[in-house]
């Protein structure tokens, strides 16, 4: 059972939250060609290793919040509101 | 195949081996030294490579092959899964590929001169709604035009063709109906590696266990071999089997997929006598249970659904899955569970596989394979084997190239969007 951080609730259960994904992507401008599309909606650096991810308290505070965790030892590293200035 | 006769598995080399206590057996392949140069290289010695370099070398004559595997053959998701295998379909690209790789495990054992047990006791899918009806008959209709079979069963047949499954109106999903596919059924998945991996090795491929790949190497827009744990090794064309890690293997010669590694459980109960004896799942909670030749009870269900390499997953899914299962079958409450696991899943951006070329000339790639790569081990390698001999798609493959997602040509059996761990 993963132990999650929410920024507002604190330490929970895996099981009130739901996985987003990498949250690193960032949406390219409107005005942006069709491999930057591409790559917004398709492709994932996918790391062995530490990933920065959405999770959502779906099951308490409902708010999105960013996740610090390794893949391959799923130890979390840190998780933070969104936009704060520590997260990538 | 096998040029002497002695060394081809019948009744009689059983019986001739039995007379010395089995003690004599030939070693089953070769394990060599790795060459400095080979015409093609595969990644990954699990069931798709392995299966890829046989093809290779029986159907195209390219037999100065290497397999490269960083732990041992068949260690990764080929050993992992609940050895399903069906063609139930109902996109045209899935459903002639699927359907290929179906007629090539009926055939298997014999082709291959090695039972890979593969028994043909039918997938039956439980339909819980009228709309799930009305889906179902709907994908039976199309996969009877691509020419697979289908029936489409109500509760009654259901309840005499699964007498131990609970088929009343007070269970949390009441069964509906279901559509069956009979040449569905199971294989036994380590079989499947070793068989490939003899006669693949009996046509002269050199499969090389403990050899982790570190590097691709590419000059100008070729790539022109690997850098391994072995040392270098050079090579006219590179084809990657890595499902689960094409990501990391992929990023090597700079490129980037439409993929995610996701943990994906599975687990068996304690042996029992058969009481299910066909393939069953459920859309419902999401669960796929047979029952082993063993007599184990083996089921999974979803992903843990969060991006993973960990080849082991977490307790929530475990319990999920579980009560799934016993919802079906509330006669296996006291039934203990005797070991759970994990693999690493390729989950590609539509749920479907990718086998194409790379945009680096002479890299092939094969992976994306979702829940379902076991099933498609035969038409997959022979697809890629196919490929790489001719340096372009077969028809049977080309809707499953990478370009799809640049062009749009999206293969989603559930449509449900770029979310990889939606399928």
């Amino acid at each position: 059972m993963l132990v999650i951080r929410c920024p507002w609730c604190g330490e929970r259960a895996q099981i009130e939250f739901t996985y987003r994904g990498d949250a690193t992507v960032e949406r390219p401008d409107l005005e942006a060609n069709s491999d930057e599309w591409y790559d917004y909606v398709y492709t994932r650096d996918n790391p062995r290793g530490e990933h920065t991810e959405w999770w959502h308290h779906t099951g308490g505070c409902r708010k999105w919040f960013k996740v610090r965790r390794n893949t391959w030892t799923h130890e979390i590293i840190s998780s933070e509101p969104p936009g704060s200035p520590d997260s990538d | 195949m096998i040029k002497s006769v002695f060394k081809q598995y019948s009744g009689f080399s059983l019986l001739r081996n039995s007379l010395s206590g089995h003690r004599n057996w030939a070693r089953v392949w070769r394990d060599p030294e790795p060459k400095r140069s080979y015409d093609v290289i595969i990644i990954g010695a699990g069931g798709h490579g392995l299966a890829s370099a046989y093809y290779l070398a029986k159907l195209h004559g390219i037999k100065n092959v290497a397999v490269l595997e960083k732990g041992w053959l068949g260690g990764g998701n080929t050993g992992r899964n609940t050895t399903i295998v069906r063609s139930n379909y109902r996109q045209d690209g899935n459903a002639h590929f699927y359907e290929h790789s179906l007629k090539l495990w009926e055939g298997l054992s014999q082709d291959l001169n090695y039972n890979v047990m593969f028994s043909q006791r039918g997938v039956l899918n439980l339909a819980h709604s009228d709309s799930e009806m009305e889906k179902f008959s709907e994908r039976g209709n199309a996969m009877r035009l691509n020419g697979i079979d289908a029936e489409l069963l109500l509760p009654d047949q259901i309840r005499r063709e699964v007498p131990h499954l609970d088929c009343s109106q007070n269970t949390r999903y009441p069964i509906y109906g279901g559509l069956l596919q009979p040449r569905g059924g199971t294989a036994r998945h380590d079989a499947v590696a070793w068989g490939f991996a003899r006669a693949a090795d009996a046509l002269g491929v050199d499969i090389i266990q403990n050899c982790e790949v570190t590097g691709i190497r590419v000059q100008g827009e070729r790539v022109v071999g690997v850098d391994t744990t072995r040392g270098a090794i050079d090579a006219g064309k590179v084809g990657l089997a890595v499902a689960g890690n094409s990501s990391r293997l992929a990023a090597m010669a700079g490129l980037k997929l439409p993929i995610e590694s996701h943990v994906l459980q599975a687990m068996v109960s304690e042996p029992l006598k058969p009481i299910i004896h066909t393939v069953l799942t459920s859309s419902a909670s999401h669960v796929y249970i047979n029952q082993t030749d063993k007599g184990e009870v083996l089921f999974g269900g979803d992903l843990d659904l969060y991006n993973s390499y960990a080849q082991r997953g977490n307790l929530p899914r475990v319990e999920y899955v579980i009560q799934s299962v016993l919802t079906l079958f509330p006669c296996l409450r006291r039934v203990r569970l005797m070991r759970t696991w994990g693999g690493v899943m390729d989950m590609s951006m539509d749920g479907s596989p990718i086998i194409g070329k790379l945009p680096i000339d002479g890299l092939y790639f094969n992976g994306g394979w979702c829940y379902g790569g076991f099933k498609a081990t035969p038409g997959s390698g022979w697809c890629f084997a196919h490929t790489i001999a001719n340096d372009k798609p077969h028809a049977l493959n080309e809707p499953l190239s990478l370009e799809r997602f640049k062009s749009g040509a999206l293969l989603d059996e559930n449509g449900a969007g770029a979310f990889p761990n939606a399928h």
